[in-house]
């Protein structure tokens, strides 16, 4: 079945079969494996892409089904070398370990900073509630969530944990 | 697999006549069919379908995503909407799948109870208006016929002023039901009760409702015997997620605190 959309601002076209995820389109048929695959029961937020601006879980959801649609993954967010503030915000803040959850966790966290870049640290835990990380304690993701925002907002990020913040 | 995406819920309510299965949010069935718990050959996709999506006073559209409840819907619906899945799901997730699903831990079915909704359905021969007791039937039973669609929800025209909604579960973010509630009651005093996950169906505390609806000023000896009842209604079971015993426990806890706070 043939199947048109936008994914990082790109038009694509393919010919798929009818019950192929969008997370495997996106990662098989254009090669964006960023967008990781963890559960595939919509469970673990790995799968986090942007579909008309909402965070969705491309896992539960057929390419076919995004016909017509404006994608964006991980992929898009660095423009020129240069990070997005909440790629900067993980970076800075050590807010991954393995890694696998950042992915997701990051377009989950942009998601959340479009609506609203100035989130109390309650709504930042709300607001990455779908997405499981196995390593890192969600504690300096918090932290590069909040670094991010002060960014987006185009204030001073507060100073990292270990140097004398709370 | 087959996959047909209408624009118009004639076409859709075709689709589905032709035996398709219909596809929402996806959060309940493609979880099913990356089990393959279940593997539709025929599926037809409601996403493009406008008129789902229409939500105009006390109908609301099976299209509606909990995401759109979550911001505008009636104070203890948007509240049980804001506790669905995580916000990924919110935005997919519909009403229509979730009442479709009729899993007795659906977070939108104790408000739908409470209120005395009804699940407007249609085929290609026409449509109908079913309360919810007569929707409901089983665990994951309803009474939609395999070429209807769920088209809307009615709530009634004038809601109770307060309203509440609850839920327990094992963590606080993206938890399904051990026990789920709502309260509601009417300036002058007429109570409902809406339970979820302790019975086949969603289900209403009767006597309880009847008993607190004629109490004008609650005492604490009013709200120990209101939680009392509320327990003795619930018939809940021990499954992977709970025993019997603590879920009806926590329901009549729960409906005693939720009724709390509407008298507040
Ligand atoms: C990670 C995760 C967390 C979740 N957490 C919660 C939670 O906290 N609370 C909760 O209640 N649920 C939860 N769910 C379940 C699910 O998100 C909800 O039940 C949701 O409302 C389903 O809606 P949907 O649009 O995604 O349905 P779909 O998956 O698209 O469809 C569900 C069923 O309904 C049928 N269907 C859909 N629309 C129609 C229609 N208009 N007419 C006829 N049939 C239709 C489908 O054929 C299917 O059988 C969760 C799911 C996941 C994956
Ligand atoms: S892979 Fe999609 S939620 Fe886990
Ligand atoms: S960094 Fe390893 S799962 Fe999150």
């Amino acid at each position: 079945m043939e199947v048109s959309m936008t994914v990082n601002g790109r038009a694509v076209s393919a010919d798929v079969e009818p019950r192929t995820l969008l997370v495997h389109f996106l990662r098989e048929n254009l090669r964006l494996t960023g967008t990781h695959v963890g559960c595939e029961t919509g469970y673990c937020g790995a799968c986090t892409v942007h579909v008309d601006g909402k965070a969705v879980k491309s896992c539960t959801m057929l390419a076919v089904q995004a016909e017509g649609a404006d994608v964006k993954t991980i992929e898009s967010l660095a423009s020129n070398g240069n990070l997005h503030p909440v790629q900067e915000g993980f970076w800075e803040r050590h807010g991954l370990q393995c890694g696998f959850c950042t992915p997701g966790m990051i377009m989950a966290s942009v998601a959340l900073l479009d609506e609203n870049n100035n989130p109390s640290e309650d709504e930042i835990r709300h607001g990455i509630e779908g997405n499981l990380c196995r390593c890192t304690g969600y504690h300096n993701i918090v932290r590069a969530v909040e670094y991010a925002g002060a960014k987006m907002r185009g204030e001073e990020p507060p100073p990292p944990d270990w140097e004398g913040g709370e | 697999m087959h996959f047909h995406h209408p624009t118009t819920l004639a076409d859709a309510t075709q689709a589905v006549a032709e035996g398709a299965t219909p596809l929402a949010g996806g959060t309940d069935l493609m979880v099913e069919v990356n089990f393959r718990h279940r593997r539709p050959e025929h599926v037809v996709g409601l996403r493009k379908v406008e008129e789902l999506g229409a939500w105009e006073g006390n109908r609301i559209g099976a299209g509606v995503t909990w995401r759109r409840l979550e911001h505008g819907g009636p104070q203890a619906l948007a509240e049980a909407a804001r506790t669905v899945g995580s916000p990924q799901i919110r935005n997919a997730g519909t009403i229509g799948g979730n009442v479709v699903t009729a899993s007795p831990a659906g977070d939108g079915l104790p408000f739908l109870v409470a209120v005395d909704a009804k699940v407007e359905v249609m085929s290609a021969e026409g449509g109908r208006l079913v309360p919810w007791d007569v929707f409901f039937v089983g665990v994951k039973k309803t009474t939609l016929a395999a070429d209807e669609l769920v088209t809307a929800i009615h709530l009634p025209e004038s809601l109770p002023e307060r309203q509440a909604f609850g839920k327990v579960g094992v963590r606080s973010a993206m938890v399904i039901a051990t026990v789920g509630c709502v309260v509601t009651r009417t300036d002058d005093g007429k109570t409902t009760v809406g339970l979820g996950s302790v019975g086949p169906t969603p289900l209403r505390a009767s006597r309880a409702e009847e008993m607190i609806s004629s109490v004008t000023r609650p005492t604490e000896s009013d709200l120990a015997e209101f939680q009392k009842m509320v327990s003795d209604e619930a018939r809940p079971i021990t499954d992977h997620r709970s025993t019997e015993e603590y879920r009806r426990h926590a329901v009549g806890v729960l409906a005693r605190r939720l009724l709390e706070r509407c008298l507040r």
